[in-house]
């Protein structure tokens, strides 16, 4: 059934692609091909360069370097519409549906077939029709309205309408993520019968398993490079695994001395998360899972952000629910994982951005003096090395790294005792993140005079939280299992936990 | 101050000089008189407290729609309370607890039913101004002269600003400084810059957004009451689409309708804008669809250009 894919030439390639941000290196000379035919599997660790290279083969970002061709031709997108009418079909994790439209309107969209000026419904219904029973779906009704159907029917439309527009590479990103098991197997089942319709297939997932069952052939990404790949049928899950670690990094996080001291955070059976654990002073501990895991939910559940379902949290002395404004009280903070749409507010400027969460300090009975306010703003990035103008400046306008640090700084300004930190270093230089580790470290290091603090982090690079933390927990499928100690943990195996169990 | 905030403040003060030397070619030196100067001031008066209130609930991230049918409410309630006895100082201070009200419910609204501010005030647009139709039984209400009616008048001798100005200018100082100088001001450009982040920070959102709308709301009772002192009756059909004047003024001045920017000053110049258009245009005998298709090109304009200016300032 494993068709071999045909000497001939591949229907898409792209060879020795690279790009840059700034002194970042995201891809450092890639190569990919898929032929007629042909499931090609694409795996790596977050921060591997998978995402900036779908960003070039959709024509989102324009590499700095290399080639890509389809069918034979130089294909050079300028913007994702060029790529799309070059052929290539982008499926997301995140469906490009208009869910008020119907499905046939959603399947048509933009080639809708017209007679006399006016839209050929009849033509329309027919043709959406066409492209659902060739994917084997006639259970989908042309005229029903996208946002009433499942996801995994909506996902079922987007395919169909790449097929529709006749492309000739379809990129499925971590298609799964929202997908129940029976829908998973349904998926692998339409992406075989595609394969066996000559259709080029890239599918790209943090699954190794996944990819293992659907996939002809994978390719491992590391660092922005091509770490190896071959047939799936040749390969264990631990050949993979081993392509996706390589060497560790380890002097990059530094270790203090450390002494446990209270515990300061107490949950236990809260619901959602299924999570108990405590969390003492001096302590790093770390959550680690893929996307989608329910990891950062659990976050904003603790802080008050999400309702619980069941179960109790303590903090300090206090138990019980908690809105924000109480678990900032009680000497809580969150560094949210989304720093553009939730951690900062890029119009305003660095000193309202580092003290939002507490401003009394600046004035009394509600007063708030600019002056004091940018003192202690300025104190924060003197401490955290932060570039920029002064307090005065708009966030937006600094680096990644250094909006991160402003993030942090409204931690330390707060002085919390418990600091729960989510991708704490997400989308930043390696300078940045090496300042973040230091300082994530100084915070729990025993030191004269002060009480160490207390760290929740969650993190998709697992050498972070293996450098840093002291115990670890995975989170799988929206349940956290239990804390393991990190030093008895290696890599690898804290890879195969969080990528294994999957399999459809 | 920035240097930055000064200059986007200047950019709008630079619109507002060459504006008014425009018009002061086209109509005479006799456009700067003090007598003249005066009449624009009294004129921008009534759009320019209730922008000023407007300045608060834009920088939230909000809009209020229903500010034109609360001055028209405030004038009936002034006229109604006159005319029952009550003094003209408790008759002000009703309307403006009137319109504060108003607020409240507009904010109540919005907070609680989840429904975006555009929709709810636009729904309390047509109450408010029903329910003065409603208080003023479809017409004019007749009241008894007071001090009221002179608050836009030049009454004592010399004096060249009528007391009605000192009060608009004094108001917008105070809006100006609790916005800045206030954790309750750094809450609304939070709430309005990234509801999200304040959310996170512990802002109490719900509280914040019905004061801004109360508050915003008392400023307009302010404009409605100088609306009395104008007509001198309570006309439940008078201003009727102000709310877009006043929304205009605080577009043109800076403010972002995606919230988390915009000054008081900016709104005051931008009223002035409009004003000089509209005096400049009737005092050179233009027409007043002349002065609509001007005033209609500025606001394009100015938000045009503020936006260039913000992507040239490398965000």
């Amino acid at each position: 059934m494993t068709a071999t894919p045909a000497a001939g030439p591949p229907r898409f390639a792209m060879r020795g692609i690279r790009k840059a941000f700034g002194a970042t290196v995201a891809l450092a000379g890639v190569d990919l091909s898929v032929s007629e035919g042909e499931i090609c599997g694409l795996i790596g660790q977050n921060g591997a360069g998978k995402s900036t290279l779908m960003s070039v083969l959709s024509g989102a970002l324009q590499p700095d370097a290399g080639e890509m061709w389809i069918g034979g031709q130089p294909f050079t997108p300028h913007s994702p519409l060029d790529a799309r009418r070059a052929g290539v079909a982008m499926i997301y994790q995140e469906l490009s549906l208009a869910p008020h439209l119907s499905v046939m309107e959603n399947i048509m969209m933009g080639a809708e077939p017209m007679r006399f000026g006016l839209l050929d419904w009849a033509r329309m219904r027919e043709m959406a029709a066409e492209a659902l029973a060739a994917l084997g779906h006639t259970d989908i009704p042309p005229g029903a309205i996208v946002g009433t159907l499942s996801v995994a029917a909506q996902q079922i439309v987007e395919i169909a309408r790449a097929i529709a527009v006749g492309s000739r590479v379809l990129v499925l990103d971590e298609p799964t993520s929202s997908l129940g098991r029976v829908d998973v197997q349904h998926l692998f089942d339409l992406l075989r019968h595609l394969k066996a319709q000559g259709h080029a297939i890239v599918y790209i997932s943090h699954f190794i398993e996944e990819v293992k069952t659907v996939a002809d052939r994978f390719i491992v990404l590391r660092d922005g490079r091509n770490a190896g790949g071959g047939d799936t049928a040749s390969a264990t899950h631990d050949d993979i695994v081993a392509l996706m670690v390589g060497q560790s990094v380890s002097n990059l996080f530094p270790r203090s001395s450390r002494s446990r001291g209270d515990a300061i955070l107490d949950v236990n059976a809260l619901e959602p998360g299924s999570a108990s654990f405590t969390l003492h002073r001096g302590e790093i501990f770390g959550i680690a899972g893929v996307l989608g895991s329910g990891r950062t939910h659990l976050l904003r559940t603790l802080f008050g952000l999400e309702p619980v379902r069941s179960g109790r949290v303590r903090v300090g002395v206090y138990s019980g629910v908690a809105r924000p404004h109480q678990r900032w009280i009680q000497g809580m903070g969150l560094l949210s994982e989304d720093r553009k749409e939730e951690g900062l507010a890029l119009t305003l400027d660095v000193a309202d951005n580092v003290t939002m969460s507490k401003l009394s300090p600046f004035g009394p009975a509600g007063l708030l003096f600019p002056a004091r306010q940018r003192g202690a703003a300025a104190r924060w990035i003197s401490e955290l090395a932060i570039k920029c103008a002064g307090p005065a400046q708009k966030a937006g306008e600094l680096s990644g790294g250094n909006q991160q640090k402003v993030a942090i700084a409204r931690l330390l300004h707060h002085d919390v005792d418990i600091l729960v930190l989510d991708e704490p270093t997400r989308g930043i230089d390696v300078g940045s993140k090496a300042q973040i580790y230091k300082l994530i470290d100084a915070l729990v290091a025993d030191a004269p005079g002060h009480k160490p603090r207390a760290v929740l982090m969650v993190s998709s690079y697992l050498p972070e939280l293996l450098g840093l933390c002291d115990r670890i927990a995975v989170m799988q499928r929206g349940r956290l299992g239990d804390a393991v100690p990190a030093n008895s943990l290696t890599e690898h195996e804290l890879l195969v936990a969080v990528t294994g169990g999957t399999a459809a | 101050m920035t240097t930055r905030s000064l200059v986007e403040r200047a950019g709008t003060f630079v619109g507002l000089v060459l504006v008014a030397i425009i018009f002061g070619l086209l109509v005479g030196p006799q456009f700067f008189a003090p007598t003249n100067l005066e009449l624009m001031a009294r004129q921008m008066a009534i759009v320019s407290i209730a922008a000023v209130g407007m300045t608060i609930v834009i920088v939230s991230g909000g809009i209020d729609l229903s500010v034109g049918s609360m001055i028209a409410l405030c004038t009936v309630v002034i006229a109604q309370l006159l005319r029952m006895g009550v003094s003209p100082l408790f008759s002000a201070l009703g309307a403006i607890a009137t319109a504060a009200l108003c607020g409240f419910v507009n904010g109540v609204l919005i907070t609680q039913l989840r429904v975006v501010p555009f929709i709810v005030t636009l729904g309390t647009m047509l109450i408010i101004r029903g329910a003065a139709k409603g208080l003023g039984e479809e017409r004019r209400i007749e009241a008894p002269q007071t001090w009221l009616n002179d608050l836009l008048r030049v009454t004592r001798g010399e004096a060249l600003v009528p007391s009605g100005i000192w009060a608009v200018i004094a108001l917008s100082i105070l809006v100006a400084l609790v916005l800045r100088y206030t954790r309750f001001g750094r809450h609304v450009f939070a709430i309005g810059s990234n509801e999200r982040m304040a959310r996170l920070c512990g802002v109490a959102i719900t509280r914040t957004k019905i004061i801004v709308y109360a508050l915003s709301a008392a400023f307009v009772g302010f404009a409605g009451l100088l609306q009395f002192s104008k007509l001198s009756v309570g006309d439940p059909t008078v201003a009727v689409g102000l709310e877009l004047d006043v929304i205009a003024a605080v577009i043109i001045g800076g403010g972002s309708l995606s919230g988390g920017r915009g000054t008081v000053a900016g709104t005051l110049i931008g009223a002035a804008i409009m004003t000089v258009i509209q005096i400049g245009c009737s005092q050179k005998g233009l027409a007043n669809w002349i002065q609509q298709i001007v005033t209609g090109c500025i606001i394009v304009a100015a938000v045009a250009l503020d936006r260039i200016r913000s992507q040239s300032g490398g965000v």
